[in-house]
């Protein structure tokens, strides 16, 4: 790796900073921790289970709101749990969809064991050969700048394998209650038509 | 000429239901027994179909797909239930519709002794998982039922799945005479 590792707070929070219009889904654990301490908002949807489902309810989401930017952030472990959904993400090309993993290469949540992506697993590469607009690793933060830009303007799928380190972060939790994040998500998004459909 | 009595295009009258329901996002991965629908919604302009590489997949694309004011629906083989036993508290913990249409195996003259127990433990991992079946037994009840389930899910907010019986789909035999 080279240079210092990148902090995933610092680099979730500089993704989220003036997030305008974007739609975020959170992948369970430390990413879920990561949004809401980036500032809980409405049209974050965090989740608490349901693992390897982040990339397929951001692409439910893409497909559902093609005029909005979608942006799912996931951890490895997650990301992993869902492999197949790259490929079904790819076939549809959503324009409009961006996937951040933030590869700390470790199961953060549970120990910290090792996931595959410390053996050498490339899920960039994974997702470009599924057929991805465009799929890179990220390392060090000279890049965030335009990849904060890209996840607004860039013509998807787009995925970016975010390596960052392994430092413990305080915990700062969303809601756990599923009804209320799904129902503050769709009034926030929707409005009136949240309660009539 | 065609009698009265012939039996419903079922495939075609569970297409139609899902248009006038308003669904949009069609997920599948394959069965034999949804061949026909499959291709009626992939035909569909209003409707965007999205093959999977796992069942689960659905669950997800569902939830994904209320959040942002659409409705989906997810067609399986009875062999896919059992690959969406955890992605199933999406609906549980936040009340997302969901709209299942399982084509039965391993329960009506089985050819294939793998089939037997993911489709006969069905109807119990579904209700186990807090989705709500409705059956298909003939091609007459298809309107009917998948109505009723739609309603179950985009209405009263819950799971429900559809099961359509191994006997309305016919045995797979891979050639072989019965």
């Amino acid at each position: 790796m080279s240079g210092a590792a990148l902090d995933r707070r610092e680099v979730v929070r500089a993704l989220l900073e003036r997030r305008g219009d974007l739609l975020v889904v959170a992948g369970l654990g430390s990413s879920a921790w990561d949004c809401t301490a980036a500032g809980d908002h409405p049209l974050t949807f965090p989740l608490w289970g349901a693992m390897g489902s982040a990339c397929m309810i951001g692409l439910g989401l893409a497909l559902a709101q093609p005029r909005r930017r979608v942006l799912v952030v996931t951890g490895d472990g997650e990301m992993l749990m869902g492999l197949g959904s790259l490929a079904t993400i790819a076939v549809q090309r959503p324009g409009n969809l961006a996937i951040v993993v933030l590869d700390n290469e470790r199961y953060g949540e549970t120990g910290m064991q090792k996931s595959h992506t410390a053996h050498g697993t490339d899920l960039a590469a994974v997702a470009l050969a599924c057929g991805f607009a465009k799929a890179e690793i990220v390392r060090g933060g000279a890049k965030l700048a335009a990849l904060r830009s890209e996840l607004h303007r860039g013509k998807g799928p787009l995925f970016y394998q975010v390596k960052v380190g392994r430092d413990a972060v305080p915990l700062v939790l969303p809601p756990r209650d599923g009804a209320l994040l799904r129902q503050r998500f769709r009034e926030a998004l929707l409005g009136k038509r949240a309660a009539a459909q | 000429m065609r009698r009265k009595t012939s039996a419903p295009d079922w495939p075609g009258e569970i297409h139609r239901v899902l248009m006038s329901q308003r669904v949009r996002q069609v997920s599948y991965v394959p069965d034999a027994g949804h061949k026909r629908l499959i291709e009626l919604c992939q035909a569909d302009k209003g409707m965007v179909a999205v093959p999977l590489t796992t069942e689960e997949e659905g669950i997800g694309l569902a939830a994904g797909a209320w959040l942002g004011g659409e409705r989906a629906a997810l067609l399986m083989q009875s062999s896919g239930v059992g690959n969406c036993v955890n992605a199933l508290t999406l609906a549980a913990n936040c009340g997302f519709p969901l709209l299942m249409i399982v084509t039965l195996r391993g329960e009506w003259g089985e050819f294939n002794p793998w089939q037997i127990p993911m489709g006969q433990a069905t109807p119990e991992v579904l209700r186990l998982g807090g989705v709500r079946t409705l059956r298909i037994e003939r091609p007459e009840q298809a309107l009917e039922t998948v109505t009723a389930a739609a309603r179950l899910a985009f209405d009263g907010y819950a799971a429900a799945a559809v099961l359509i019986a191994q006997r309305l789909i016919g045995t797979k035999s891979f050639g072989e005479k019965p």
